[in-house]
């Protein structure tokens, strides 16, 4: 079972991110849950989403606490304690697994962002990509998520970018409109192939 | 918002898969009021009403009091009612849940579960449909979304078979914002299932012979009324055995009055409701391959209480722990450890049970909590002692 | 609705007929009964409009007396009947009797 813990603040969208991570799993034959921890409700306040990827029915309802897999959408969230009202209020580090794959939101390099991280000399992988500035080429609103699931994409085996991609289409586009949707399947290629890896 | 797959298989959250049950159901009227963590019930229902996907009347009201209100009058005057709420919110309704059972009516509550104010909290416990469980409505328990659904269903059908309200209880947050893989049922189904609705007596049926609802009883009549509500109450019990078996045979999801998961040769057991029994049962796989005689009993159906089949089921045990997300402030225990303990109390041979309580205002449950509560059941029937009867745990 | 531990009594207390009010005397409340003096009444069946338990008996429009089986002695019958008429008032029952 893969576990997987999103980091970001109240409006850029890791919720969302987790559950269209959640549904791309579910349309390849996948169990899956996608579930936020909501604190406190205020834009810009630390939030945690989760998802678990298993071929088998999943049965635990707790929290993820070992993630193998953490993306973080803001690294100011780095280095601090995200205190949110929930239990865990411990940094974008905590409990993650050894070889645990840290996808971090930044322009910096992964090495900067390893030492940042705390995982120098650590087997934990640390990948970076400019989620932030490209969703403000591609959508033209500072939300990082869709980049950031193609970076998940290019970074693991998880999910396919065309999984990806026809998942959001199938899904969204009655919500949202071609242009956004085309903005943020071209935001998801764009995460792909501007991730760094070090 | 559903995500198709081969094998019919949808990404839903509890709410939403609610949501859909109830548009499927197509109620006459839906009184609501909505209150987190229900919130998105109400909204995603109030869409397909504006998009006239349903016939519902929906009715937007001042309070939750005024929810159960309507819901009573409009089932009383022979609509298939149904609404939601949570904590505050069915806190509220208080008054109202004892005249919609005492009247008699089929209303479909769905109730996702919060914890009660003070210190306000918005999150998971069960002290919100705890506190109702002596109102005379039957209460239904769901581990998942899936089950969250397919209650929905039954509950309409048990609600009309013996005329009494039925609450649908799923965990807030954990089941109600999560999403799960679940099947759903095409709507033709759904309707071949729940039926027409045709009450025998309502306001509106007959305008040439009008009835009364609502008169007073004095003691002469008043315990022979509340007589008939106890018996329909325990009928109930043999109603949602035979409408869950129906289920299962026309959809092929098994739902019992209990849960039993690796019963059988256990020496300890954890009794539980709800979402929490899954990581439970993980627990007991982990401490099974370490050779524990370790089990899960959850109760799906707490109203009536099947005291029968939970002494059946725990038969043979050497000790329970009952794990109530809800405390009764007695100094002894929750409501479901006060429940289990007292049907259990005529087995020759029965069990020590403790009650811990776990789970308040949202506190995570993990596989190492209920681990720690399976090695206290180790240690009770090693020591043949118990230490604590009751007790929080994870604090 | 006669056998108070009738398990047959309807689900709920629902009362299944209508106006059924005029099988439920009344009339044994009364510590005051009207007594109507026939010279005096004009029929102008005031008393009749305001009786809360239709308790007048009026035949061809015209005032006859009064349903003791329903009539609770109020006296509402005997205040509203016009000052300078006053063809009803009220005795004890045991004076009536």
């Amino acid at each position: 079972m893969l576990e997987v813990r999103w980091h970001g603040r109240a409006q850029q969208g890791v919720v969302t991110a987790a559950k269209v991570l959640g549904e791309t799993c579910l349309r390849t034959g996948k169990y899956v849950q996608a579930f936020p921890e909501f604190g406190p409700e205020r834009m810009g306040a630390p939030v945690k989403a989760y998802n678990r990827v298993s071929d088998e029915p999943i049965r635990m309802h707790c929290s993820v606490t070992n993630p193998g897999f953490v993306l973080i959408a803001d690294p100011t969230l780095i280095g601090i304690a995200l205190a949110g009202g929930m239990e865990s209020s411990g940094g974008v580090t905590e409990g993650a697994t050894e070889d645990a794959v840290f996808i971090v939101n930044t322009p910096k390099s992964p090495a900067e962002m390893r030492t940042a991280l705390e995982l120098d000399g650590k087997p934990a992988k640390v990948f970076t990509v400019d989620a932030s500035q490209i969703s403000i080429d591609k959508i033209g609103r500072h939300i990082p998520n869709t980049p950031m699931l193609g970076a998940l994409a290019k970074a693991t085996g998880m999910i396919t970018l065309e999984d990806l991609m026809d998942d959001f289409k199938v899904n969204y586009s009655k919500k949202y409109s071609e242009a956004v949707i085309n903005g943020n399947l071209e935001a998801m290629k764009s995460g792909y192939e501007g991730i760094s890896e070090g | 918002m559903a995500t198709e797959k081969s094998n019919e298989m949808q990404g839903l959250t509890g709410n939403s898969a609610v949501a859909l049950a109830m548009k499927q159901i197509n109620p006459d009227v839906c009184p609501a009021y909505p209150i987190t963590p229900s919130t998105a019930i109400i909204e995603t229902f109030s869409s397909y009403v504006a998009d006239g996907e349903v016939d519902t009347e929906l009715i937007t009201v001042e309070s939750e009091h005024s929810a159960m209100s309507a819901s009573i009058g409009a089932a009383a005057a022979g609509a298939r009612v149904m609404t939601a709420t949570s904590s505050q919110g069915l806190a509220l309704m208080w008054e109202m849940l004892y005249i919609a059972s005492g009247l008699r009516l089929p209303i479909v509550l769905t109730n996702v579960n919060r914890a009660l104010a003070a210190p306000i909290n918005i999150h998971c416990d069960h002290s919100d449909s705890m506190g109702a469980r002596d109102s005379g409505w039957v209460q239904l328990y769901s581990e998942t979304v899936q089950e969250s659904y397919d209650n929905v269903f039954m509950a309409v059908r048990i609600a009309e078979k013996v005329r009494l309200p039925v609450m649908v209880c799923l965990d807030g947050f954990i089941t109600s914002h999560a999403i799960e893989n679940m099947a759903t049922i095409s709507d033709a189904n759904v309707q071949d299932f729940v039926g027409e609705y045709t009450p025998e007596t309502s306001l509106l049926k007959d305008m040439e012979n009008p009835i009364s609802i609502g008169a007073m009883t004095l003691p002469d009549y008043y315990m022979t009324f509340k007589k008939q509500q106890s018996e329909a109450m325990a009928e109930a019990k043999d109603v949602v055995e035979e409408v869950s078996a129906e289920f299962a045979q026309k959809f092929g999801r098994e739902y019992g009055l209990l849960d039993s998961y690796e019963l059988e040769d256990a020496d300890v057991a954890i009794v539980i409701f709800n979402s929490a029994t899954g990581t439970t049962k993980v627990a007991v796989d982990e401490l099974r391959k370490e050779g524990f005689k370790v089990g899960v009993l959850r109760i799906r159906l707490f109203r009536p209480l099947p005291h029968a089949e939970i002494a059946a089921a725990l038969k043979g045990l050497k000790a329970v722990a009952c794990l109530d997300r809800a405390d009764s402030f007695n100094d002894f225990g929750g409501p479901l450890f006060n429940e289990v303990r007292s049907s259990i109390y005529d087995l020759e041979d029965r069990p020590k049970v403790i009650s811990r309580i776990y789970g308040l205002g949202g506190r995570d449950y993990k596989v190492e909590d209920a681990k720690s509560v399976f090695e206290e059941l180790l240690k009770v029937v090693e020591t043949g002692t118990v230490e604590e009867m009751t007790k929080y745990i994870t604090i | 609705m006669t056998d108070k531990n009738n398990e047959e009594l309807p689900e709920g207390g629902v009362i299944h007929e209508g106006g059924n009010a005029d099988s439920y005397e009344t009339g044994g409340w009364r510590k005051l009964r009207p007594v109507l003096d026939n010279e005096k009444c004009t029929n102008c069946l005031i008393c009749w409009v305001m009786c809360p338990d239709s308790a007048i008996i009026v035949e061809d429009g015209k005032m006859v007396g009064f349903d003791m089986e329903h009539c609770k002695g109020c006296g509402i019958c005997d205040t509203e009947c016009p000052p300078k008429i006053k063809a009803i008032k009220m005795v004890s029952e045991e004076e009536a009797d």
